[in-house]
């Protein structure tokens, strides 16, 4: 009796130990690794950029009050309701209840588009919207409107883990956006996989590496002193490389963020986020 | 996997220079040695660039480039300069160097926040010697083929370089043979 005891308490704590190497809760006790959602990422552990922003930064992030992203999303919430264009329509108007109809919206995108027979991600969707229902202009990407408005859309699956579809017709641009990941770019001849794979943990001077993943954009950068989108993330990671950036919303850019979304399957929304 | 420098130091065993030397690579300063590299076809890498010509000597058990850029000395007062400078050499964003540490703390925004990337310089000149060490600053991906560490000479087969740094090494020959001359002090 007192040896299958005794077994079964060796079982348990193995399973634990097993457990716990799969998934760690940081020194902080605030951020939790998660196990990927599918076997082949690359990453065993997934840690959103919030296990490497300072503690002051966490804080900030965390209250509501005093996260300065969130004043996008309100404009969001108030650009949400408001008419636009000739069908003088809202995105309410078609949404409703929007903590409902785009609970999972922001943790899904980009999407395969068969119109398009592209991907694309949230802000192409909402200047979609605005030109086929509401008829009204598209939106300049990096404007504050579109910022706000995708902010407030994504801020609706805060705390759902993101989960992207790659296969199918997503399937080639996915294989796209993992080429493009790998590949060596700039004068420094770097691929997002050298600091973001290789080395993540890691210093770089006097910043920490993260495994770059972009569950928490448009993200509150205190070095932007604004929120900005990935996009604006991965143009100023190919100019730090001294390779030459794409365009905001660019094919390329799409497909990475689809890449990176599927690397960071199951890391929960946090956006806004607040980074360094 | 990418982790740059994997342990592969020991390969390193460097055999008498010449041994079984095969020059690999021949970058033409000249017109008519243009036309050669072309005519040989795989040896044109750095042909059609600004580069000065060097010879990689690879001798199976060790790849190196024996002679200096310039034909002549590092200084390696200036070496120091430059591999701290943070828009030239900027070799401590990713080494450690405990030579450093006190000077890191009087003048940190020259030797501050040494990173922690690559593997730290210490005692580096015991590990290569000044041929190898040359190929490493010069292309190390000739010897760790995934590393992350920049070529600090070179300007051919790179991807989308911004326009400004396009046709342009990172640092001039003077400048490897320079830093080169510092790391050789590390013993």
């Amino acid at each position: 009796m007192k040896r299958t005891l005794f077994l079964t308490l060796v079982v348990i704590a193995f399973l634990g130990a097993l457990i716990s190497t799969r998934t760690g809760v940081a020194g902080d006790g605030r951020t939790k690794s998660v196990a990927p959602l599918v076997k082949d990422n690359p990453l065993s552990n997934l840690w959103s950029g919030f296990y490497y922003a300072k503690t002051e930064t966490k804080d900030m992030q965390l209250d509501d009050f005093e996260n300065p992203g969130m004043l996008y999303v309100e404009e969001g919430e108030a650009l949400f309701n408001k008419t636009a264009g000739k069908a003088d329509k809202s995105c309410a108007s078609c949404h409703g209840n929007v903590a409902v109809s785009m609970k999972e919206a922001g943790a899904r995108y980009p999407v395969y588009y068969p119109p398009l027979k592209r991907l694309i991600n949230l802000e192409q969707r909402i200047n979609l919207c605005r030109s086929e229902f509401q008829k009204a202009e598209r939106l300049e990407y990096e404007s504050r409107e579109l910022l706000a408005l995708t902010a407030y859309v994504r801020h609706q699956s805060k705390g759902v883990p993101v989960r992207v579809k790659v296969d199918g017709a997503a399937e080639p641009f996915f294989e796209k956006g993992k080429a493009f990941y790998y590949q060596r770019r700039g004068q420094l001849d770097m691929a997002c996989s050298h600091c973001h794979e290789g080395n993540y943990g890691k210093m770089i001077r006097s910043n920490q590496l993260s495994q770059g993943q972009a569950n928490g954009f448009p993200t509150y950068r205190l070095k932007w002193q604004g929120l900005g989108s990935l996009h604006r993330r991965f143009r100023g990671c190919n100019k730090q490389v001294r390779a030459k950036p794409y365009a905001f919303g660019s094919e390329n850019y799409v497909n990475l963020e689809l890449y990176l979304n599927w690397r960071g399957g199951g890391l929960e929304v946090e956006t806004p986020a607040v980074r360094n | 996997m990418c982790t740059p420098f994997s342990g592969r130091g020991k390969a390193f065993a460097w055999l008498p220079a010449g041994l079984f030397s095969v020059a690999v690579l021949v970058t033409p300063l000249t017109f008519a040695s243009l036309l050669y590299a072309a005519d040989s076809g795989d040896k044109s890498r750095e042909a059609e660039s600004s580069l000065v010509s060097f010879e990689i000597i690879d001798n199976i058990h060790s790849k190196a480039i024996p002679k200096s850029l310039t034909g002549k000395k590092g200084n390696p007062k200036r070496g120091e300069v430059v591999m701290i400078n943070r828009k030239l050499g900027n070799c401590l964003a990713c080494h450690h160097l405990s030579r450093f540490d006190e000077k890191a703390k009087a003048l940190p925004n020259k030797y501050g926040d040494m990173g922690e990337v690559g593997p730290p310089l210490d005692a580096v000149a015991e590990r290569y010697d000044a041929g190898q060490l040359r190929l490493l600053l010069v292309d190390a991906k000739e010897v760790f083929p995934d590393t992350i560490m920049p070529a600090f000479y070179k300007v051919k087969g790179l991807h989308r370089v911004l326009p400004d740094y396009e046709g342009k090494p990172i640092l001039e020959p003077q400048d490897i043979e320079d830093v080169l001359s510092f790391l050789l002090t590390l013993k």
